[in-house]
């Protein structure tokens, strides 16, 4: 059984439709990715997920329990990370946490103990007396994080969990995400960060206007779209001098030259490495570099959804620097 | 067990995080001792024992209206209390939590001015278990009201706005400046929706014996005024915070 189902999943906000009727499923211990643009459905999808949001058509189970019929008891095995720090400015980085850990029931001594452990874990502990309104953004960050982890839930749900905070933080909540699924934990994460989402996803959804237009592991988005084989090659020569020539050898490629002067071969079919670099030696031609080029998910991305991958860039500096 | 862990440590971190403040402490003494000042120099032979139901209702209608109202709406413009509704616990118990702090509050403001009067009048001919009744019965309303108003308004000075609205009509209405007999007709049925009327009747009769109404009727229908308020809010809460 999947532990998060999504089922004909649809939210109108009067004429607008939001989310259009999606579906997918996460397995237990997987991370899974929510990729696309604002205003394309992310927050409302996850929002009717953790029970912030009433759905206007469909289901949603997390562990078998209906999000929409019992959403308490749903609530009670997941962690959110909303898109906004949104701790108590003045309380301190403990007390925020034991506070956290009290909604969910824990006793005194429990919640004082992981509140601990935390703080350690996200290396907090020194700013744990510090109220939260002195907090730098990627601390911010990381002791929101902490706080959707104090009760240990069995689903993390993380909305842009690195917009707009240091490389260094940044380094350290993928790393924690990683290690998370180590242990057992479904993490659901919403990303404008295309890279981030390759690195650390087992499967990535593709959002846009409210639909899911691609879904699965990274080489299956990679091997969806038709591309041809490419060999990128950085000679000592400029390669307009024999680029027709070159095409003329090697019957159905096609040669383009880069703006640095190299020059990119692509086929239908794989390209033989020898004699192309056979072609090159017999006219004294010294190949520096030879290397096969492969789409990017920016590439999957932007092919699929017709969305530039400077969308995603620019709401990403909308929110503030990675 | 689970629910009250939850309940308790909300009301401890309100009374921490807000009433424990300085500037509320001090509006809690300042607010209830100057109304009470100013109406012992406007008419110093007046028996302030007459004034006391007037000014503990006063203290506290301002006391939680706006204090429910100011914290819910800050708490949600800066998003902490989603951090509420997405715990696991009900929205009733969620709601109580967040009005005992400010029904404490109430019952605080109330007793300054019952203690100020103290060292002028001699009160031990007061039924104080009436009183303190009376009392957490207008902070429930009133606290209520105040959760209400949260649920209209957007932003703080929306919501100080609202309360401000809603509060000094009622002072007028209720019977404490001007009797309801004395009230125009048509204004009279507008007197007995609000819950204060009825608060301010019970300590009528109890410090001064001027009720007009029975206590227990009027308890009783502070009881029904409080069940429905709450209900009402928790509705709203669930219909207009989570979409």
């Amino acid at each position: 059984m999947a532990m998060v189902s999504v089922k004909n999943l649809k939210k109108t906000y009067g004429k607008f439709t939001a989310v259009d009727d999606i579906s997918f499923e996460i397995q237990k211990g997987e991370i899974f990715g929510f990729l696309g643009p604002n205003g394309a459905g992310k927050t409302s999808t996850i929002n009717m997920m953790i029970g912030l949001s009433r759905p206007t058509a469909g289901e949603i189970t997390v562990d078998g329990i209906d999000v929409r019929k019992q959403t308490k008891k749903a609530q009670s095995i997941m962690g959110i990370v909303p898109d906004e720090s949104n701790l108590y400015n003045e309380m301190d980085g403990f007390n925020n946490l034991c506070f956290c850990a009290a909604l969910y029931g824990m006793r005194k001594k429990e919640r004082e103990a992981k509140a601990l452990e935390l703080l350690e874990l996200f290396k907090l502990k020194d700013a744990g007396k510090r109220p939260f309104k002195a907090y730098s953004k990627g601390m911010r960050r990381k002791l929101t994080i902490a706080a959707a982890l104090i009760h240990s839930p069995q689903v993390l749900f993380l909305d842009e969990p690195t917009t707009g905070i240091d490389v260094e933080s940044s380094r350290q909540i993928r790393e924690m995400i990683v290690d998370l699924k180590k242990q057992g934990t479904t993490v659901f994460l919403t990303t404008h960060y295309i890279e981030e989402a390759e690195r650390i996803c087992d499967r990535i959804a593709f959002i846009a206007n409210g639909h899911i237009v691609a879904l699965g592991t990274v080489p299956k988005l990679m091997g969806s779209i038709s591309h041809g084989h490419g060999i990128h090659f950085l000679t000592d020569k400029n390669a307009e001098s024999f680029a027709t020539e070159l095409e003329t050898c090697f019957k159905g490629t096609k040669v383009t030259i880069q703006p640095d002067h190299s020059l990119v071969i692509v086929a239908e079919q794989r390209i033989p490495l020898f004699p192309v670099i056979a072609f090159f030696q017999d006219r004294g031609i010294d190949v520096f570099e030879a290397r096969e080029i492969r789409p990017s998910l920016e590439d999957v991305f932007v092919k699929l959804t017709g969305i530039e991958s400077s969308v995603l860039k620019k709401d990403a500096e909308k929110v503030g620097p990675k | 067990m689970k629910a009250w862990i939850a309940f308790w440590n909300i009301l401890k971190k309100d009374i921490k995080n807000y009433y424990l403040k300085p500037p509320n402490i001090s509006w809690g003494i300042i607010f209830p001792l100057s109304w009470t000042l100013m109406q012992v120099i406007r008419s110093p032979d007046g028996n302030i024992l007459n004034l006391l139901p007037g000014l503990i209702s006063m203290s506290v209608l301002f006391g939680t209206t706006s204090m429910l109202a100011v914290t819910i709406t800050f708490e949600r413009s800066g998003r902490s209390f989603e951090r509420l509704l997405l715990a696991p616990i009900s929205l009733g118990t969620m709601v109580l939590a967040k009005i005992a702090g400010t029904i404490l509050f109430g019952i605080f403001n109330a007793f300054v001015p019952v203690i100020f009067a103290s060292f002028f009048i001699n009160l031990s001919a007061i039924n104080w278990t009436i009183v303190f009744f009376a009392v957490l019965m207008i902070s429930i309303t009133s606290a209520l009201m105040g959760l209400l108003i949260a649920v209209s308004a957007e932003q703080v000075f929306e919501a100080q706005t609202l309360s401000n609205f809603f509060r000094f009509p009622m002072l007028f209405l209720c019977g404490l400046f001007v009797p309801i007999t004395s009230l125009p007709v048509f204004l009279r049925p507008l007197s007995y929706i609000l819950p204060l009327t009825y608060g301010t009747d019970i300590l009528n009769g109890a410090f001064v014996g001027t009720n007009t109404l029975p206590p227990l009727l009027c308890f009783g229908i502070l009881l029904i005024f409080a069940v429905s308020l709450f209900l009402i809010c928790r509705h709203c809460i669930n219909k207009k915070w989570i979409l």
